[in-house]
């Protein structure tokens, strides 16, 4: 409860900043889109900071080292440091100069002016939209989850089915809610004034929630030595000896356990007798869940009874163990070759197959601050829903092999912060600033910032996967990484931090929740009723009623589209960040490249699009987590298959990268082909020094 | 000096590839992963490379007041 009371506080805090700066709302359409051009340098780089940093900052970095180590730090946020200020320096200003000059508020605006296109506007609006709803939909989602996660157990009957805490839905709607309000009454200045606010938030209880993790893991050079010894792969980018030897042992107890498990309960041709099991237990000592299995087929191995299984037998086992869905016509050498951890992954898992735990462990699941039985207090506390389906992923799936990280992978992913340069809330952002000078803060201090949030979560991700508690890991395999974070500091910290760090989570998801929504009323407002309705039809203050019912109808939107929960909605975030990307040699040539002509501009777009569309399908649309296009090995050119594991010497590359070049060619080849701009345009854009 | 802060900026990229921490995990100061050291240090020598950026080759065209004109027509070429 003590959690809740202080994500209420924090949010309540967020609504009296709203309305505070509503009061200082001009009335005027520029004031409530762009803050009539007033943000200084502080200001600017706290709300442009803000808003790039997203649920991703804290929550996905730290998720993402414990899943891949430390290379996501150069992979994600010092390849942002150079490549974001970069975007606010070459792309920001100009787009600040123009914008100021000619009156801009939103992207289509300017595209439509500087490649004399009206449609132009229409082909840009869907494509902008469409990449920026799942990236809001991310945000929505992750705050129902993270209220979720940390107040299990807040309701002594109420809310059962999710764990005693406050349903996801019922947080996400409260969470948009709040965001809706500050951006309805406040527009710009209240989004910059909220980000400012959350960025500090976010910033300082990201640090402090560092060090006493830190302490409480005796200290920093405890935390890293206990990740050196047990998980030394996560210090690198590549595997560590050792880690492939500990995996390698463990993939052959699962097989073991695979085939025993099939064999016993579903052809139900190895039934050990109530003497054997017996022994069996007796031999076997820990007690961990799902223990008597383990010793069942350790002495199903010892006495010879697993040889009786036919290779089809043993790769249907495989299948069954991993709960995949096995193919309807079996491949001709399905029994001569069996699967290996590699091809087992190519099958795709059975969605929700983890929800068998609840009936497993039916008896054990309850609300989690009650003892299961009072006369033994050693049988612990009931167990969440959440656990249920943990347990049941960590003792029935296969163990996750150890990967290294690619180089160049890692060298083509310095593409997909190029998004920042098309993302049309930055340039919303870019908008406001006060002068052209306002800039400089933001450019230098981006990098800085970033590294101070990134580092510690960093360190937080890879110490929690050899941390443990009470003589036990802290996390079991198959963990979701995404709720590393705040389920290490629910379990080692106080209620008070724990209310605290949700409250900086949050803090991180709306500072971008806040600019997106504003951003989606405002192109509505002006690039389709403004632009096609006609500008003497409505007068200013029509124009921002317009805009604030469009921001209530896309947060609505989001919401709704929230609650069916879309899988692989986080997945989708490199595929939206890559969308944007693929757009980025467009504003780049618009602001610098004179011979930029419409049919040029129009080439790059659909390419683009064809080309994140075609990679996007070949995705398996976002299903293949790991899909890069590979050069070399076998062919020339391949795609990522499901569970592929890329041999060493194979060329991965992000598909970013050739979306971004597949539309830079088209955009050079059609501008050069066709009739450059009138002058009349170039002297507006590219006046005589 | 247009040249030498773009050249450093391409250094940093050059940089940010580094291959010889790849395959080591030793800890600096018996906590830091070397690989993330290093990269936290090109975070800094980012900001240290936009600072000379934003002093020496700030764009000095930019119209610091440039008004607000009705000349925009969103477009309506």
């Amino acid at each position: 409860m003590i959690q809740l009371t202080i994500i209420s506080i924090y949010l309540v805090l967020l609504l009296i900043l709203g309305i505070f700066s509503s009061r200082l709302f001009k009335g005027t359409s520029q004031d409530y889109m762009l803050a009539s051009h007033s943000i200084g340098p502080f200001l600017l780089l706290m709300s442009i900071f803000g808003t790039t940093m997203t649920a991703f900052a804290l929550v996905g970095s730290s998720g993402e080292a414990y899943k891949e180590g430390i290379g996501v730090y150069g992979m994600l946020a010092s390849s942002s440091g150079i490549i974001h200020s970069l975007c606010f320096f070459v792309l920001g200003v100009k787009v600040w100069t123009l914008g100021k000059k000619y009156g801009y508020t939103t992207q289509i605006q300017f595209f439509r002016d500087r490649l004399e296109s009206d449609k132009i506007g229409i082909l840009l609006f869907p494509i902008l939209i469409g990449l920026v709803i799942p990236y809001l939909l991310i945000g929505v989602m992750a705050s129902g989850a993270v209220v979720n996660s940390v107040t299990e157990g807040a309701f002594a009957s109420s809310f059962a089915f999710y764990d005693y805490g406050i349903p996801p839905w019922l947080a996400s709607l409260v969470i948009c809610g709040v965001v809706l309000v500050y951006v309805f009454f406040g527009g710009m200045r209240g989004t910059a004034w909220a980000n400012t606010f959350q960025t500090l938030v976010f910033m300082v209880l990201g640090v402090v929630t560092f060090y006493i993790i830190a302490e409480d893991l005796g200290g920093l050079k405890a935390a890293s030595e206990a990740v050196a010894k047990k998980n030394p792969s996560k210090l690198m980018r590549s595997i560590a000896p050792e880690d492939q030897a500990r995996y390698e042992k463990s993939f052959t107890q699962w097989t073991t356990m695979a085939k025993y498990n099939y064999a016993s309960k579903k052809l139900k041709s190895i039934t050990l007798t109530a003497e054997q099991k017996k022994e069996a237990y007796a031999a076997f000592k820990p007690r961990m869940p799902n223990w008597k299995l383990k010793a069942e087929t350790i002495f199903a191995k010892k006495n010879g009874l697993l040889k009786q299984l036919s290779i089809a037998q043993i790769n249907d086992a495989y299948l069954w163990q991993d709960d995949r869905i096995p193919p309807e016509t079996k491949p001709e050498d399905w029994d001569k070759t069996e699967l290996t951890h590699e091809s087992i992954q190519q099958y795709p898992r059975k969605a929700g197959a983890e929800t068998a735990g609840y009936k497993i462990f039916a008896d054990k699941i309850g609300h989690p601050k009650k003892v299961m039985d009072p006369e033994n207090p050693k049988a612990g506390k009931f167990w969440t829903r959440k656990k249920a389906r943990g347990v049941y992923r960590a003792t029935k799936w296969a163990p996750d092999a150890p990967h290294h990280l690619d180089p160049w992978k890692f060298l083509t992913y310095l593409f997909v912060p190029l998004s920042v340069g098309m993302f049309p809330h930055l340039f919303q952002h870019w908008l406001t600033a006060k002068s052209a000078s306002s800039f400089k803060l933001p450019v230098v201090a981006h990098p800085i910032f970033i590294m101070i949030v990134w580092v510690p979560c960093v360190l937080v991700g890879v110490w929690a996967t050899s941390a443990e508690l009470n003589g036990r890991a802290m996390f079991p395999p198959h963990f979701p990484p995404n709720a590393v974070l705040a389920s290490m500091v629910k379990m080692i910290t106080t209620p008070v931090l724990t209310g605290f760090l949700t409250a900086g989570i949050l803090a991180a998801i709306m500072s971008s929740l806040d600019s997106q929504f504003l951003c989606v009323g405002t192109i509505f407002t002006e690039d389709i009723v403004v632009h096609y309705g006609g500008k003497n039809r409505f007068n200013d203050k029509q124009i921002v009623i317009i805009a604030r019912l469009f921001i209530i109808g896309i947060v609505a939107l989001t919401y709704f589209f929230s609650l069916f929960e879309p899988r692989h909605v986080f997945t989708l975030g490199v595929w939206c960040f890559s969308g944007f990307s693929s757009l980025f040699p467009l504003i780049l040539a618009a602001l610098y490249w004179k011979r930029l002509t419409k049919a040029g501009a129009y080439a790059c777009i659909l390419t683009a699009i064809s080309l994140w569309l075609y990679l996007f399908t070949l995705s398996d649309y976002a299903a293949i987590s790991n899909f890069t296009i590979n050069f070399g090995g076998e062919s020339f050119v391949s795609f990522t298959k499901p569970g592929q594991q890329i041999a060493p010497g194979v060329i991965q590359t992000m598909p970013v990268m050739t979306m971004i070049l597949g539309s830079t060619l088209a955009m050079i080849l059609v501008s050069l082909i066709t009739k450059p701009p009138r002058q009349e345009t170039l002297d507006r854009f590219f006046p005589a020094k | 000096m247009k040249y030498v802060i773009w050249g450093l900026v391409l250094l940093l990229i050059i940089l940010h590839q580094d291959l010889w921490f790849w395959n080591d995990s030793r800890l600096v100061f018996g906590f830091m992963p070397i690989g993330l050291v290093y990269h936290a240090g090109i975070s800094v020598a980012a900001a240290a490379t936009w600072l000379l950026a934003t002093i020496y080759v700030w764009p000095v065209d930019v119209a610091e007041d440039a008004p607000v004109t009705s000349e925009n027509n969103g477009g309506e070429a």
